[in-house]
């Protein structure tokens, strides 16, 4: 297996040398960056940047450092993946002092959200997993709280939830009305979970379950449920891209940070840093939401205004990182999923199948 | 000159012969055991070995090996100078993740317990302790007991609902997590009635096919064969179209009036045997009419003027001339249906899920690798069972492919 992965690294080196080597997801994210980060950096500084894609970075960051090969010298990671290999020791350690502080003077390290800057990794944009609803279903009330999701009587019909433990059983929880902070301090007592898998008996006849990203906005389209948890982003673009009338539900929702890091023994360190530090400026992070809906991590964009490729649709409403939409939400803990994922899903496949 | 004897000019002909003949079966020898031997042996090897903890943490190895029962001073101290090493080699998080697969809540454990290490004074076993309380748990000794050998049966238990708890002993696992050995029954359960399905609907299809005029079977042929050369993941997601609940069945069955209340028919049960039936059908009916096409009608019309009703010419002539057919296309249905993955995954729902929906699960997300490998070994033993039972029972010469 490691030398089949040595093998993918040597092969993957890029065919023009760039003094930033970008490894990204590709597809509207992938663009997004190119767009907002990697063309007006060569523009601002004159260094050349490539941008390559894989399907998850994590996994040739680790392949190119055991191989000593490393061609990437700036990845975008999940904050899982951050933690987890920078514990391996895989990635450069970055010095919040490095990068730049605020408009206003105020220092990195004060004006990032909390949790946003880890020991290697700069965190550059908040996704979240929401609930969305299609309007023209609920003519009279609207859902406006997780509680709504899982009101049968007020608000009859289908639901479809993402298959799996991880941000079902914390949704459970606060719609039987835990407060967020007390989320994972609850999940981690057997009573807890009982609470949870009880509150998701309640609609578990009701449910359709989704696998993929792009299931939610087609089930929607299709009737086939009234309202479903979705990844903010995708329900965003279908709503804007293909006009459909599906309103996000932002209270309850689940967030988490997606980071720019660097390989151990990247090459061009310099040219990496001067990246790392001149994208992950107030007004270039800001930039990312003109082409996707994924809230910005420093609290001086909120100064900033943000608004769509259209160039009219103002992004502040839509962002999971403006103040509006966090006033009840919960930061996806990594921590606790590693230690417990193997076991409270061996319990949700369990009672699932029950 | 002196002539060699016959017999021997005659076996070393040969000898070069087999070996020239070898030569040409080389590439595929060689093809099958890189593509198909070697990684089902890595598999089955990694179902029964991960030594991410025997590796990292040698010196509690060392006490286990030494000694049996409750820890003491000397096995909390050996804890703490491996929690220290896998602090500098950046063990911990490894380490953790093993013990985390038969544990729940340890990961954490190992790498907090590693980034404190270096703070710890003697006596340790109660500053470890006092740390956090989990390092006293007699249940985590024991895991960590087992995990310190490379070599493990713990993915075979797990795979088994059965766990060990903190004495040693084998026990099932709570009611609540037990979910694989009624997953595998189902699978099977599924498969059969998939298989049964695809029998009595391709039987009738395949005579057809085999006893009109070459030019019409063989547009009725090309029925079969188009669904068969369509993409997988097509026909999955037109089923999808058809079957939900908004779907074409659905409106059609509502207009008409046939049914007030839309049909569940898609993300259960039925949504995974409808559409894992159109996709196998072909499976079935292809071997039948291989096997259906050179029976020769005079048979059948020979024990009808004998006097045979047409059931009883069936059930004894024609039936069992078909037997190699009606075995080979459910072997090849049956095997196919077991570890069908895709076609679940997207019309399964909750309820119509089968093993292999979490093999791919253990694979893709929970990357416990070991304990896919054991689900597989233990499905891949239990076809090979059926496919001997079935030797026994039918005899596989008895089989036609084609």
């Amino acid at each position: 297996m490691k030398k089949l992965l040595v093998l993918t690294a040597a092969l993957m080196a890029p065919a023009a040398h760039a003094d930033v080597t970008f490894l990204g997801w590709g597809g509207a994210y992938g663009r997004a960056q190119t767009e907002a980060h990697l063309k007006p950096f060569t523009e601002a500084t004159g260094i050349r940047t490539v941008m390559t894609d894989t399907d998850n970075p994590a996994a040739p960051v680790k392949a190119m450092v055991e191989a000593n090969n490393v061609t990437a010298n700036i990845v975008s990671l999940e904050q899982a993946d951050v933690i987890r290999l920078c514990d391996e020791g895989l990635l450069e350690e970055i010095d919040p002092a490095a990068l730049a502080p605020a408009p206003d003077g105020t220092p990195a390290a004060d004006d990032f959200l909390p949790g946003a800057l880890t020991d290697c990794g700069v965190a550059t944009d908040v996704w979240a997993t929401v609930f969305a609803y299609d309007d023209s279903r609920f003519p009279d009330a609207k859902p406006t709280t997780i509680a709504d999701f899982f009101d049968l009587e007020k608000f009859p019909g289908k639901r479809g939830i993402r298959k799996g433990a991880k941000t079902t059983l914390e949704m459970a929880l606060m719609a039987d009305g835990v407060p967020a902070s007390d989320v994972y301090e609850m999940l981690e007592t057997p009573e807890g979970i009982d609470r949870a898998f009880a509150k998701l008996d309640t609609i578990k006849s009701e449910v359709v379950w989704w696998e993929a990203g792009a299931q939610p906005p087609q089930l929607l389209a299709d009737g086939e449920v009234v309202m479903s948890t979705v990844y903010n982003g995708r329900i965003f673009a279908a709503a804007m891209n293909e006009n459909k009338p599906f309103v996000t539900v932002w209270d309850g929702m689940q967030y988490e940070f997606e980071v720019y890091a660097i390989p151990k023994g990247a090459p061009d360190l310099d040219d990496a840093m001067e990246f790392m530090s001149w994208s992950t400026e107030t007004q270039n992070l800001a930039n990312l939401t003109k082409y996707i809906s994924y809230g910005p991590t420093r609290k001086s964009t909120a100064a900033v205004k943000k608004t769509w490729e259209d160039g009219t649709t103002d992004m502040e409403a839509h962002l999971p990182t403006s103040p509006q939409n966090m006033t009840n939400s919960l930061e996806t803990s990594f921590e606790f999923w590693v230690d417990y994922d193997s076991e409270l899903n061996e319990r949700f496949n369990a009672w699932l199948a029950s | 000159m002196e002539g060699r004897p016959l017999k021997q000019a005659l076996a070393r002909a040969q000898s070069r012969a087999k070996r020239r003949a070898l030569l040409l079966v080389v590439p595929l020898l060689l093809f099958i055991v890189v593509t198909f031997v070697a990684p089902i042996g890595q598999m089955l090897l990694r179902s029964v070995h991960n030594d991410a903890f025997a590796r990292n943490m040698p010196n509690v190895g060392a006490w286990f090996a030494e000694n049996d029962g409750a820890p003491d001073e000397a096995a909390y101290s050996a804890l703490v100078a491996d929690l220290r090493l896998a602090r500098e080699n950046r063990t911990a998080g490894e380490v953790g993740t093993r013990i985390n697969y038969e544990l729940g809540g340890t990961r954490s454990l190992f790498t907090s317990g590693a980034r404190g290490a270096d703070d710890l004074e003697p006596p340790f076993a109660t500053s470890l302790v006092e740390d956090d309380a989990k390092w006293a748990d007699p249940q985590l000794w024991q895991v960590m007991r087992t995990a310190s050998h490379a070599y493990t049966a713990s993915f075979y238990l797990a795979a088994l609902d059965l766990t060990r708890d903190g004495d040693g002993n084998i026990v099932r696992v709570p009611e609540g997590r037990a979910v694989y050995l009624s997953l595998f029954a189902k699978t099977f359960a599924l498969s059969a009635l998939i298989t049964a399905i695809c029998l009595l609907l391709g039987y009738p299809v395949a005579h057809l096919l085999a006893t009109l005029p070459l030019a019409k079977s063989n547009l009725l042929m090309i029925l079969v064969l188009l669904p068969f050369w369509t993409s997988l993941l097509v026909r999955t997601t037109s089923w999808m179209v058809l079957l939900q609940e908004q779907g074409v069945i659905n409106n059609t069955l509502v207009a008409t009036g046939i049914t007030d209340t839309r049909l569940p028919m898609i993300y259960n049960q039925t949504g995974t045997v409808i559409a894992m039936v159109h996709i196998l059908l072909p499976f079935m009916i292809l071997p039948l009419y291989s096997v259906m096409r050179p029976i020769r009608p005079h048979y059948v019309r020979a024990a009808r003027s004998l006097g045979a009703t047409s059931w009883t010419a069936f059930r004894r002539v024609y039936l069992p001339q078909t037997v190699p057919g009606i075995g080979a296309g459910a072997l090849l249905v049956f095997i196919l249906a077991v570890g069908y993955y895709i076609t679940p995954a997207l019309v399964g729902g909750a309820s119509g899920q089968l093993i292999s929906n979490l093999i791919a699960y253990h694979m893709q997300d929970s990357l416990n690798w070991s304990m896919a490998a054991a689900l597989a070994a233990i499905l891949l033993a239990a076809v090979l069972l059926l496919y001997w039972l079935y030797d026994r029972l039918i005899g596989i010469d008895n089989m036609k492919l084609g």
